[in-house]
């Protein structure tokens, strides 16, 4: 970029979908009313005991084999010391020197290609509580239900070129763990978080630049604004004359730029070391092979297997494999009907825009699979045309009602839809030439002979008083 | 307290008249060796138990009045550690080994004094003043569990909890008479705990006798699934008849006779161990060549910890809070400022320093590493031997106006204690003989992990034979 080399590295925090906190046997669930989802252990009462979840050892390890890390056989939790009211004990039990996974990369589609981008580590930690500030207030309020909840951090080697990589590998870690089902993938909510260390240097050079870390971005597009931003910001420096500071950036998304939270003087000793209150964890085969056992197929694995078995293009598979549920939904459906095409064309237009406009899930959505294929085989028949379909479609996914019925009780079984015969008369008036040319000579008796052409073509389904109508306009055009 | 307990069964005393008795002893007692005094929560465990003797339905501890340490917390009741900062701070729950022994049946008459957070060896930095040493109470009752050994010795109880990082348990049954045991690391829960240094940190009782001890950790030990270094171990119930010492090999370490070993002392404890002797006793000589580094590695790991397990107390939650009006950064800064004792900072200081970036592994880790040697020692040294015999401190009980304003000589009194709690070894003292002021002197014993029926077993068999343990303030 201008002369310049772009390094970016990612730190994602994804927190975890287990019934129970990491330490002790408090809820997870979001929207409580405040501090109600607390206990001695995870408010840091005097004397109380961390328990490890074994769950969250099961999703770190399900995590590390989707991505081929080494998953650690002894792995130890450490202390991180620091002071802050929503930290109840005054450290955070993470890891350390020895972290759950080591190694392992993510497949990335760039611009130029499949492009691997390492994992250094992902490690188990507990998640902090909330400070919630009232500006008219002299004073803050916290919120301990999220203390404790279990979180892993997933740290990439400095393996991002651009702000597009950067954004796809956070799309593609994100789809993995949600294919996982270990992490809901919400940055809005912040279960999913994602701070980045950014760089840049002259084109070419081996040796890094000086970097920083970017907090703060709880959207895709606002990790993209925030390298962005923050990468020309380091160019202008270096053009300037200047030198980048290591020191730690805060991205105001309303304002659009990165302000400084704090210098590397300003940096924290955390004062590492092994905690105390927990044995070392040793994880042996067995229990790695029973996670493997339950690994299902990653979203890369899936993309590739739609190309194959159903010979779609790679914009469809993208599409329909976005998500678990949908790919699952997709499948359903062609199980059903085999029409791999079609079914992919009307998941991602009609479908798509329907979830879209009723702001829901798949998994929430009216139109079951086998709904879908009843409307798209009607118009196979010929039952139904094309745009009637479509407006079928709607009301099937606001009302839940099947194909049939909507058609039935508008059309009391019959098919009334003037493009659809309009279609099937043009057909069958060009497959009987000679017939077609009698009638027009005069021969006009033959109007019941193409009417019950119509009617056999439908399987009786045809309006016959607007068959005839249509095949006389046809025939007398 | 098997001797009341045989009272309780022939009727010659109840629970609720032995715990009003002993209720207003401990009002009267000049001693200072309790913080808190649970008056209603004692008569209701006394009630409540002689409806289970009168059904013959009673363990052996029920009805039975002890005391518990103040760091150990109690539902209910306040745990104030000794320490300004938690001064009025009632727990929600009970700690493992309180619950056990009120679900035994046991009468808790109330919380101990102790040097604030257990940090010290003299009980004299608790906020609520020092605790005296029943036999003269110008001394020290040694410390930092100098509250439940006075109690203990005065019979202000029948036994109670101490909790041992150093020496906490050992020390002050040493210097006030009676018998204590630092059990095995992970045999008594910690959950309920108030932390000082969680890998050294063990509950543990103090007893007038060996086989009170007994009944007490028997009570006490066990698996917790809320102590995640909670032990597995299948533990068989202590014997109270004692163990035959005809065959066992006394080791006694020339590294814990050097210099710095109090002459009246030292004669004491041979004189104990010639006692073991006669029973029968091997008696072999052992070294434990790392041993001499034990308390420099002792105050690097446990005030580490220590800085980091205090680290809760900052205004937040529960405790004291101070300052409040001037920001965050003050609030802190003033409620640690006036919640903790100098001691305690001294122990923060320490601890933060040690585990500070580029002096972690010059400290941390080599302590964790000497650590280990220390615990090879010893592993070496059960090899030639069934128990580790020497004495529990190098002194006496001293003179509180004597007491040296000297951090260093202080620590210096837990140099033969600290290597069990450094090693996870369980370590039993008592009383072996007397001085010339005629105090009474500790001797310790200590055996491999979970071996406590031997330290047991081998305390009962002496106490059957000699009567130190027996004299009284």
């Amino acid at each position: 970029m201008n002369g310049y080399d772009v390094v970016i590295g990612l730190e994602v925090h994804a927190q975890l979908l287990t019934e129970s906190k990491v330490f002790c046997g408090c809820s997870t669930r979001s929207g409580l009313a405040p501090n109600t989802s607390t206990c001695p252990v995870c408010m840091g009462m005097p004397g109380a005991l961390p328990v490890l979840n074994r769950k969250m050892v099961d999703y770190g390890i399900r995590l590390g084999l989707a991505v081929g890390s080494r998953i650690a056989r002894t792995c130890i939790f450490a202390r991180k010391n620091y002071f802050y009211p929503d930290l109840p004990k005054g450290y955070q039990i993470t890891q350390y020197e020895s972290p759950l996974c080591e190694g392992g990369s993510i497949d990335v589609e760039t611009k130029e290609g499949v492009k691997k981008i390492g994992i250094i580590r992902i490690h188990m930690e507990e998640d902090a509580g909330k400070t919630i500030h009232d500006e008219t207030a002299p004073y803050s309020y916290v919120d301990y239900n999220r203390a404790g909840v279990p979180l892993l951090e997933i740290v990439s080697e400095p393996g991002m070129t651009d702000t597009d990589q950067a954004v796809a590998y956070l799309r593609e870690l994100r789809q993995i763990l949600m294919y996982l089902g270990i992490c809901d993938g919400s940055m809005e909510e912040g279960s999913l978080r994602c701070d980045a260390n950014v760089s840049v240097k002259k084109e070419g050079s081996s040796r890094y630049g000086t970097r920083t870390e970017l907090k703060n971005m709880n959207s895709f597009r606002n990790v993209q604004k925030a390298l962005e931003f923050e990468i020309e910001r380091h160019i202008q420096i270096l053009e300037s004359g200047g030198r980048v500071e290591q020191e730690t950036m805060l991205w105001n998304p309303s304002k659009g730029v990165t302000v400084s939270m704090r210098s590397k003087e300003e940096s924290h000793d955390y004062r590492y070391f092994p905690e105390p209150d927990l044995v070392p964890l040793r994880i042996d085969d067995a229990w790695i092979e029973d996670v493997r056992s339950t690994l299902p197929e990653l979203p890369a694995e899936r993309r590739a297997r739609f190309r194959k078995r159903y010979g779609l293009p790679a914009y469809d598979t993208g599409v329909l494999t976005q998500s678990r549920e949908l790919a699952d939904y997709y499948e359903a459906c062609v199980g059903m009907l085999d029409a791999p095409k079609e079914i992919s064309n009307w998941i991602m237009t009609e479908v798509m825009r329907a979830l879209n406009e009723q702001g829901i899930s798949i998994t929430d959505f009216k139109v079951m699979p086998e709904m879908l294929t009843g409307l798209i085989a009607m118009i196979g028949r010929g039952r139904i045309s094309g745009s009637m379909a479509k407006e079928i479609f709607a009301e099937m996914a606001s009302t839940g009602r099947s194909a049939e019925e909507i058609v039935s009780s508008r059309g009391v079984g019959q098919i009334s839809d003037e493009e659809t015969l309009k279609t099937v008369a043009s057909r069958i008036i060009d497959a009987n030439p000679d017939e077609a040319r009698k009638y027009r000579s005069g021969k006009t008796g033959l109007l019941g002979f193409f009417v019950g052409q119509v009617m056999k073509a439908t399987q009786g389904e045809a309006n016959p008083k607007l068959a005839s109508r249509i095949v006389k306009e046809l025939l007398e055009e | 307290m098997l001797e009341t307990a045989r009272r309780y069964r022939k009727r010659k005393e109840s629970p609720v008249e032995e715990t009003r008795r002993l209720l207003d002893a401990i009002k009267r007692d000049t001693l200072n060796s309790f913080i808190t005094i649970d008056e209603q929560g004692a008569l209701l465990s006394a009630r409540s138990a002689e409806d289970l003797l009168d059904r013959e339905d009673a363990g052996v501890l029920a009805g039975i009045p002890v005391a518990v340490k103040d760091n150990i917390c109690t539902c209910g009741v306040r745990t104030t550690c000794a320490s300004e900062i938690l001064a009025d701070f009632v727990p929600a729950y009970d700690a493992t080994v309180v619950k056990k022994l009120k679900d035994q049946g046991a009468v808790i008459l109330g919380k101990t004094n102790l040097d604030e957070f257990a940090m010290g060896s003299t009980t004299t930095t608790s906020c609520f003043g020092p605790t005296r040493n029943p036999w003269d109470p110008s001394r020290t009752p040694g410390g930092s569990s100098g509250g439940s050994a006075a109690a203990v010795a005065a019979m202000l109880c029948a036994g109670a909890l101490g909790s041992d990082t150093g020496g906490s348990i050992r020390m002050p049954a040493s210097f006030c008479g009676i018998t204590g045991l630092k059990p095995t690391y992970g045999s008594v829960s910690r959950y309920g705990l108030v932390a000082f240094a969680s890998s050294l940190d063990q509950i543990g009782p103090m007893a007038a006798t060996a086989r009170d001890a007994a009944v007490l950790f028997d009570a006490i030990k066990g698996h917790d699934p809320l102590d995640s270094t909670s032990a597995l171990h299948d533990y068989a119930p202590t014997d109270l008849e004692g163990i035959d010492l005809r065959g066992v090999r006394i080791g006694v370490p020339k590294d814990f006779f050097g210099p710095g070993l109090n002459p009246d002392v030292k004669s004491a404890v041979l004189s104990g161990i010639a006692e073991l002797a006669d029973m029968g006793a091997q008696v072999v000589d052992i070294r434990l060549p790392h041993v001499r580094y034990g308390v420099a590695v002792y105050y690097i790991v446990a005030t580490a910890e220590a800085s980091s397990n205090l680290a809760r107390y900052d205004g937040v939650r529960y405790g004291m809070r101070s300052g409040e009006s001037g920001g965050l950064r003050n609030m802190y800064l003033q409620t640690r400022s006036k919640g903790f004792g100098a001691e305690v900072k001294r122990r923060i200081m320490l601890g933060t320093y040690a585990l500070s970036a580029g002096y972690y592994d010059a400290y941390y880790r080599k302590a964790s590493q000497v650590r280990t040697l220390i615990a090879d020692d010893f592993r070496a040294a059960f090899s030639l031997c069934d128990i580790i015999a020497g004495p529990t401190t190098p002194v006496t009980a001293f003179r509180l106006d004597e007491m040296v304003d000297d951090p260093l000589s202080i620590y210096l009194l837990d140099i033969y204690t600290i290597p069990a709690n450094l090693a996870g070894l369980p370590a039993l003292s008592i009383p072996c003989g007397f001085d010339s002021r005629g105090l009474p002197v500790g001797m310790q014993l200590m055996a491999p992990h979970f071996r406590e029926d031997l330290l047991l077993g081998a305390g009962i068999a002496f106490q059957d034979r000699t009567g130190h343990h027996k004299v009284r303030p």
